[in-house]
């Protein structure tokens, strides 16, 4: 073994296709069958794509860094169940490019936030943390009331279809519509953006203003999806729970 | 810089950097506003200044016709520059976050200075700054000297060196506009990301090239690690940064991966950036250095081969350890595991090689801070690398896991053994490349010693306790079967350990900010050169 390592240490190229070789294992056995297993991610039927809004949000919760501080992966734990509720699956960020598990929680864990709290409590605790909770240390963040800039939406929704995330061309199209309609309850097209996403999904005037769309619509929006794409994990802990 | 630069070399480097201000023009101009036309603005700049820079020595002497006896020291010492440069950037970031921890309203209510911002800012210049920029300067000045033959060529080493602080510069500044990927270290977007695969591509075949001129027949381990680094992370970059661009004239892009492969991929690129970037390089500088600094051979030849081997093997699989008890499959969690626990002895293979080989120079260790900055990082690396392992352990993870133990535990690695070997090497190389035998001031390096050292303990002290206090409240259960504590009570008690965090990374600063000064007084008061030769006969060119 060491002649024949003394030899290669001689061969600069050897080295090179020696490390490549030998670093590649792992990854490969690790990784390759996460896409072949089918049992890995098992879609459920209801589970429904982010609307332009709450994508438009995503990308703003992904801007301002909040997985730094918060996760969206809920453990298989005794003590996070108890404190966040059902553990998350794979399913439920499957349409999620990346996901947003996160690894520190400086604050909650967020997977499963959606209808914990009104659209206001948000609106009031993101423009001042501290003003709702004395002792967060949690940054403000009131520039969100600026108005959202969605001249990317359309293309992103678009990009997110051909990375296999179920997005129509009637949703690619009405893209634009379906962001402002999602804060505007009284409108006709919430009626549409229902219809092409979900009865569920919540139309409301996030930031209580329902004439101008701004960011904080965004980031409410896609706060108040989290956890509520599918019912798979109430479902699979009901199951359990019979059992 | 041009000194030692033919006139065809300058004509060619005046090019290359017009080529790059077009780069720019284009850029700019495809996207016309915001973060992405801004980093065209700033390729313009630096071709521009490249460009002028150059063009004004196009009728300078050429250079001195010895100038390929001579090893290449320029590249290296530019890097040292840029090195302490991104050290006083990232770990001023970092306190500055400590800070906001502690007292969340110390930063003005402006997009810019929000913590969620700052934190890659703080992470990439750490990494890719700091640790980057002292890889590629040390590792032209181990390869030259093992060799003993000078760089392949006088151009790419600039290339490399420039292209690499243009990739920082664009990734932080995007971050403090908004612009990012947010996966973990690898936050940069997508034409950052192909701009640092072209770098990266001249950066291998320098190093191959200057290799085949080596006249002595076996390759220094030191190299073996140098390869490792740069080969594993051309391989991580590229697989966990495939990303779909929202269009070509904008800086938001999707990565191809998504959930439970996304996370996969996104942690074996996480924690192979700790092996291959942050251990696998530093170790190769280590293998150099520490011989070199106390006078003794690397103790076991044998021992060096099979930590190596086993580094590279076991580190790729062990990322899975980062999602125990998550949605990703239990058989990858439990590989994981089992790897990271393998891990250890590769590793302690190492620091306990680094260690024996102090065997004999204890004096020298004792009298000299330089020596001593080595020998801090060869414990540290050990201790660390059994902190990891023993936190990758399933149930361990479930009381560390998203606590401030894990950023504790990254700590003791990046202020105890990278940053330690890095001043180590900087404080053995600058005082040789400037002709001198000491730094200008030993003094300082003694206190930047001490301030480092206490100021990684203090750190690391603060977070274990904070990590295993959250840890321990979270999951803390009353009498009537609830939970004890409210989230925001274990935020609460989380305060003196994040000031005295503050209080640790602060000392930590000021040491490198002392080593800065002590340098730049060095390189000021420089006697000449570096005196050795190589001994390759060099091709004419
Ligand atoms: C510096 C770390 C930090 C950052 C960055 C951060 N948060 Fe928080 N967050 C906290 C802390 C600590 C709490 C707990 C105290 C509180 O409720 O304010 C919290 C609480 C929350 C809660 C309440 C959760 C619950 O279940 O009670 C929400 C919602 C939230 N954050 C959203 C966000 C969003 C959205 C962002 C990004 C725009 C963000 N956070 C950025 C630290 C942070």
């Amino acid at each position: 073994m060491l002649r024949l390592h003394y030899n290669l240490e001689k061969i600069s190229m050897g080295m090179v296709a020696a490390i490549i070789v030998v670093a590649s294992i792992g990854g490969i056995v690790e990784i390759a069958p996460l896409f072949t297993i089918d049992e890995t991610v098992e879609i459920p039927d209801d589970l429904r794509p982010h609307t332009p809004l709450e994508l438009a949000g995503r990308e703003i919760y992904i801007r301002e860094g909040c997985y730094a501080c918060h996760s969206q992966m809920v453990r298989s734990l005794a003590d996070e169940l108890d404190r966040y509720g059902p553990y998350s699956l794979a399913a439920e960020s499957a349409y999620d490019h990346p996901m947003l598990w996160g690894s520190k929680r400086t604050g909650p864990d967020l997977a499963r936030l959606g209808g914990k709290y009104s659209d206001d409590w948000h609106v009031a605790h993101l423009i001042d943390p501290r003003a709702v909770v004395p002792a967060s240390i949690m940054p403000a963040y009131p520039w969100l009331t600026g108005s959202l800039d969605t001249s990317l939406l359309q293309d992103s929704l678009a990009v997110l279809a051909r990375l296999g995330v179920p997005y129509d061309d009637e949703m690619i199209a009405a893209a634009l519509a379906d962001a402002a309609a999602q804060s505007r309850p009284e409108s006709d097209g919430a009626e549409d953006l229902r219809a092409r996403y979900g009865e569920d999904v919540p139309v409301s005037a996030f930031d209580g203003n329902p004439s101008h769309l701004s960011e904080m619509d965004a980031l409410v929006a896609y706060l108040q999806s989290l956890g509520r794409l599918t019912n798979a994990a109430y479902e699979g802990l009901a199951e359990e729970d019979g059992s | 810089m041009t000194g030692t630069l033919t006139l065809r070399e300058r004509q060619v480097a005046l090019a290359l950097a017009v080529l790059l201000a077009v780069l720019g023009l284009v850029m700019a101009g495809a996207a016309r506003q915001g973060v992405m036309a801004l980093h065209g603005v700033m390729a313009i700049a630096l071709g521009l200044g490249l460009a002028f820079r150059i063009g004004g020595t196009l009728d300078d002497p050429a250079p001195p016709r010895d100038r390929l006896t001579r090893y290449d020291d320029g590249p290296t010492r530019f890097g040292i520059i840029m090195t302490l440069i991104w050290a006083i950037i990232g770990m001023g970031v970092g306190v500055w976050v400590a800070a906001l921890l502690y007292w969340p309203e110390a930063t003005p209510l402006v997009p810019w200075t929000s913590f969620g911002r700052l934190r890659p800012v703080h992470t990439t210049g750490i990494i890719f700054g700091f640790g980057g920029n002292a890889l590629i300067a040390t590792s032209f000045h181990v390869l030259q000297r093992t060799s003993r033959a000078r760089l392949a060529d006088s151009l790419s080493p600039w290339i490399v060196l420039l292209g690499f602080n243009l990739f920082c510069a664009w990734a932080v500044t995007g971050y403090l506009l908004g612009s990012t990927q947010s996966k973990e270290y690898a936050e940069a977007e997508w034409y950052a990301d192909l701009w640092l695969v072209v770098i990266w591509v001249l950066y291998f075949v320098l190093y191959i090239r200057t290799l085949a001129r080596r006249i002595e027949p076996h390759i220094y381990v030191a190299n073996w690690y140098y390869m490792a680094f740069i080969l594993v992370v051309a391989m991580l970059h590229i697989v966990n940064n495939l990303a779909m661009p929202v269009r070509w004239s904008a800086p938001e892009s999707f990565p191809i991966w998504a959930g439970v492969q996304d996370a996969m991929v996104q942690w074996w690129y996480g924690h192979n950036a700790v092996a291959f970037f942050l251990t696998a390089g530093f170790l190769g500088m280590l293998y150099y250095f520490l011989p070199v600094r106390s006078g003794r051979p690397i103790w076991s030849y044998r021992l060096s081969i099979v930590s190596f081997w086993g580094i590279v093997f076991f580190y790729i699989w062990v990322g899975s350890h980062h999602l125990h008890y998550t949605a990703l499959p239990f058989w990858a969690q439990t590989l994981g595991m089992t790897f990271s626990v393998m891990l250890l002895v590769p590793s302690w293979a190492s620091a306990g090689n680094a260690i024996a080989t102090l065997n004999g120079a204890w004096h020298k260790v004792r009298d000299d801070a330089t020596l001593r900055f080595m020998f801090v990082a060869a414990v540290f690396y050990g201790l660390s690398t059994f902190e990891g392992s023993f936190l990758a352990i399933r149930p361990v993870n479930s009381l560390s896991h998203y606590t401030d133990w894990t950023v504790g535990h990254v700590h003791s690695g990046t202020l105890g053994w990278v940053a330690m070997i890095v001043f180590g090497a900087i404080y053995t190389l600058v005082p040789q490349l400037s002709g001198r035998e000491h730094m200008v001031s030993p003094r300082a390096v003694e206190w930047h010693f001490w301030l480092a050292v206490t100021g990684t303990l203090v750190y690391v002290v603060a977070l274990w306790n904070a990590g295993i206090t959250q840890g321990l409240m979270w999951r803390a259960y009353d009498e009537n079967g609830a939970l004890s504590y409210s989230f925001l009570e274990s935020v609460q008690a989380m305060a003196p350990y994040y000031l005295l965090r503050t209080i640790g990374g602060a000392l930590f600063l000021t040491g490198a900010v002392i080593c800065a000064w002590n340098c730049r007084a060095t390189m000021r008061a420089a006697q000449g050169e570096a005196t050795d030769r190589p001994l390759a006969v060099q091709p004419a060119e």
